[in-house]
């Protein structure tokens, strides 16, 4: 690891934190520091991925990984047409994701737009489901600080127990690093006790090497958890990705003594998929990750699926889709 | 709620104990694909027969030491009798074959290589002990992309640069090893067989049973007789085939110690000779290396197939400054590999080959630490029966100690630091050895400069241990001469 994160990190008062103008906040001194890590080779990578994802999860191994990856669901739906209706049942999904079995665990939280946030709360009181809102004009980022800053208030006093905002991807690709910096720091302040996810949307990122250095830029401004996508931009999720996003917080809490939770999202459909990120927070963050707390999986119809490999693994056959909800 | 085989559902997880979370169920690969004969025979003139003299020898599971079958040892009238075949099937069918016609039996043997992959993967892991993962998506499609690729040369072999009527050599005496053994054979009957020539095949004793089953293939798919032979045997067998005056040609793979004998023996004769023996590459870490992708690479590099792998990144050559950084990193990332039954689809190491050479990989250790190197393994449960060698790690390595010297063709890295560019050429090229090596860097600059310094056959940049079979692959010095695959591999077969 670079020098410079460590003299950084370890030489601020709360490990990660320093304020906004200070001279370590500049563009330059942020450069010095992200274009101090180490390089991510993209073909080893995508390899790495490759060869993790050819695990074979069985029998009891499955069971359990599909029950953990449930409680790390964050239900989510973000659509220009979702109405009080639609939140309320995806919420009463979200407590009861399978009628005909009790025994299923409920999701960690659910997710919607920062209007719909009161609806969210009071259909999911008393389950312990958390609700998370996106905030910072969804999904581009693109509105001044006042506007964002208004956006994760609305969320916030809505009763919002987490907030997914997403970074200004033009000012990381024009190098103003200091500008992303000081976004998610007022955005921390902003959001009071809730958790901040940071979405790094990483399509737009590019590059494996640049997904390292908004991780650490995220974590470093005192991210709680840094997420892949929106869902908006393709390719959502990846698995190169999420496994440089995995090392990344391995790497952090190796410096920095915190644990920065992962958050993939967008383009998980299938159990298997979901099954093969569980295997990457294993082998690559390592098992203390496989925890709602630090891994979650953003995601609608995949819950299905999800249920669906559930119940064919205690009775040994498939159900019909019609015996899952839609919601 | 308490599960069938002890796995816990999410909620109750016990928090932080230090246990691991989440098992991974066993997941082993079915073996019922594989019908293996409790005897074989050789295989000569098309079809399969004992052995002259009658004598048989077993080969096991090393993973188990479970008996798999017996299999004929080849003598001298047996050797007389495939070089005969072979001969007779090169004047008369296989010599005179338009190219064209040879490429479709080529091409026939690569599908079905591909049709029969499960069978094979598992007979291979089964016999020779790697992991399944390897045999399945590395030993097995290797194999049939040699044919393929070679299956394509069979019609063009006057495009191929060696003039316009290129001929090939006669009757090729072909010796392999154990450590890919039907890869090996892959390696050499494609390019030998495209080019005109026949075959003689000596798999290694204690991994016959791979070529047994692609001689049943050539079979199958109609090879005129004679084409093929398969004489399963041990060091006798192999030393009566190279030195058979019919042979025109002698290809090994193999240690140096049987290359050099194998290069008295021929020496004299018209008999064209090339051999791909033993290494000790180094693997050669910059401190501007992408480290997380560097460390897998020295995994892959040294534990692929447990380390038995003559190209194996064995020297690990680090820069001085970040060498504590990638150790570490290194050790933590060994601490997740998976270490038992081969068939098991998520095992990352399997069995060491044999007694003997499990008996070679602890005399080189225990010499290691004799002389001052520090050893690791992670904590590592080896199963009570087989074969098995925890992965190792030798720090503070000089270029003194044996453990830096000498081929090892086991588990164990060997770790020394270097201080400058110089430095790191200087070291890798101490070594009478030279098939391959690792160059890990972010800087292309570096690693053509690099590149052009390193006496090695194969050098690698930021990746190890991949292979295609359009790239050719030999070594210097002590690790053989002649090229295996791509263009220069067929110049090995032609009378060039």
């Amino acid at each position: 690891m670079s020098v410079g994160i460590e003299s950084i990190t370890q030489s601020a008062p709360e490990r990660w934190a320093f304020e906004p103008g200070d001279v370590a906040t500049s563009d330059a001194a942020l450069r010095q520091v992200l274009h101090g890590l180490p390089g991510v080779d993209q073909v080893g990578a995508t390899q790495r991925a490759a060869g993790l994802a050819t695990r074979s999860i069985k029998k009891g191994a499955k069971l359990q990984a599909l029950d953990m990856a449930i409680s790390m669901v964050d239900l989510t739906t973000l659509e220009g047409a979702d109405t009080p209706g639609k939140v309320g049942a995806m919420c009463a999904k979200a407590r009861q994701p399978d009628p005909s079995d009790r025994s299923v665990p409920p999701v960690a939280a659910v997710c919607v737009y920062p209007d719909l946030v009161g609806v969210a709360k009071e259909a999911v009181a008393g389950s312990g489901i958390a609700v998370a809102s996106v905030a910072t004009a969804f999904p581009s980022g693109r509105a001044s600080l006042a506007v964002k800053l208004a956006d994760v208030h609305e969320a916030v006093s809505a009763g919002a127990d987490e907030v997914d905002m997403v970074i200004d991807r033009g000012a990381f690709l024009a190098g103003r690093y200091g500008q992303v910096y000081a976004e998610i720091r007022a955005v921390r302040e902003a959001c009071g006790p809730a958790h901040l996810k940071v979405i790094l949307e990483t399509a737009e990122l590019a590059t494996l090497d640049n997904v390292a250095r908004a991780s650490w830029l995220a974590m470093l401004a005192g991210a709680d958890f840094i997420k892949t996508s929106t869902g908006k931009v393709t390719p959502a999720a990846t698995p190169p990705t999420a496994l440089v996003m995995l090392a990344a917080v391995r790497d952090f809490e190796q410096t920095a003594g915190r644990r920065v939770g992962v958050k993939v999202a967008g383009g998980i459909r299938t159990a298997k998929d979901a099954i093969r990120y569980l295997v990457l927070v294993n082998e690559i963050a390592g098992p203390a990750w496989l925890t709602a707390k630090l891994f979650r999986i953003g995601a609608s119809t995949l819950l299905n699926d999800l249920l669906m490999q559930r119940s064919k693994q205690l009775t040994g056959q498939y159900a019909g889709a019609d015996y899952f909800t839609l919601d | 709620m308490p599960r069938q085989d002890g796995s816990v559902a999410a909620g109750e997880r016990p928090a932080e104990t230090g246990e691991p979370v989440w098992r991974y169920a066993p997941a082993p690969e079915s073996r019922d694909i594989v019908s293996i004969d409790p005897e074989y025979g050789l295989f000569v003139a098309g079809e399969f027969r004992p052995a002259a003299d009658g004598g048989t020898f077993g080969t096991i599971n090393p993973a188990t030491e479970e008996l798999l079958a017996r299999v004929a040892v080849a003598g001298q009238a047996d050797v007389d009798a495939a070089v005969a075949a072979a001969r007779s099937a090169y004047q008369q069918v296989w010599g005179p074959m338009p190219g064209s016609e040879r490429a479709k039996y080529l091409y026939r043997i690569a599908r079905q290589l591909q049709e029969r992959a499960r069978e094979f993967a598992v007979l291979e892991s089964l016999d020779n002990g790697k992991p399944i993962k390897e045999s399945r998506d590395v030993d097995i499609p290797l194999a049939a992309a040699h044919f393929f690729y070679y299956a394509g040369w069979a019609d063009k072999l006057e495009h191929a640069g060696f003039g316009p009527d290129p001929r090939p050599l006669g009757v090729a005496g072909q010796v392999i090893p154990w450590n890919f053994p039907l890869l090996m054979a892959a390696w050499k009957l494609a390019p030998a067989l495209a080019a005109g020539n026949t075959c003689v095949l000596k798999p290694a004793e204690t991994t016959p049973l791979t070529a047994l089953l692609l001689a049943q293939v050539c079979q199958e798919a109609g090879l005129p007789p004679g084409v093929l032979n398969v004489l399963t045997g041990a060091g006798d067998t192999g030393a009566a085939l190279v030195s058979h005056p019919g042979v025109n040609k002698v290809a090994f793979t193999g240690s140096t110690e049987v290359g050099k004998e194998i290069a008295r023996a021929v020496a004299g004769t018209d008999k064209k000779l090339t051999l791909e023996l033993g290494g000790k590459a180094a693997n050669i870490v910059f401190d501007d290396a992408p480290v997380e992708q560097a460390v897998e690479g020295i995994v892959s590099g040294i534990f692929f197939n447990q380390g038995h792998v003559c190209c194996a990144g064995s020297r690990l050559l680090v820069q001085e400054s970040v060498a504590e950084v990638v150790v570490e990193r290194l050790q933590r990332r060994l601490t997740t590999l998976r270490l038992g039954d081969p068939l098991d689809k998520n095992t990352d190491i399997g069995a060491i080959n044999s007694r003997q050479q499990l008996d070679k990989i602890g005399e080189l250790t225990k010499a290691g630490e004799a002389e001052g190197a520090r050893r690791w393994s992670p904590p590592c449960q080896l199963p009570d029966r087989g074969y098995w060698f925890p992965p190792t790690v030798f720090t503070g390595v000089a270029q003194s100690h044996r453990i830096a010297r000498e081929e090892i063709f086991g588990p164990v890295l060997s770790v020394l630091t270097f201080r400058t560019p110089e430095e790191a050429v200087a070291k890798a090229n101490n070594t009478p050895y030279g098939l391959s090596a690792g160059i890990w860097t972010d800087k292309g600059s570096r690693i053509l400069w690099l590149a052009q310094q390193l006496r090695a056959g194969v050098i690698w940049a930021n990746t190890y241990n991949r292979f295609d079979p359009a790239s050719p692959f030999g070594g210097y010095q002590e690790s053989g001469y002649g090229r295996e695959g791509g263009r220069h591999g067929l110049a090995a077969y032609l009378n060039v």
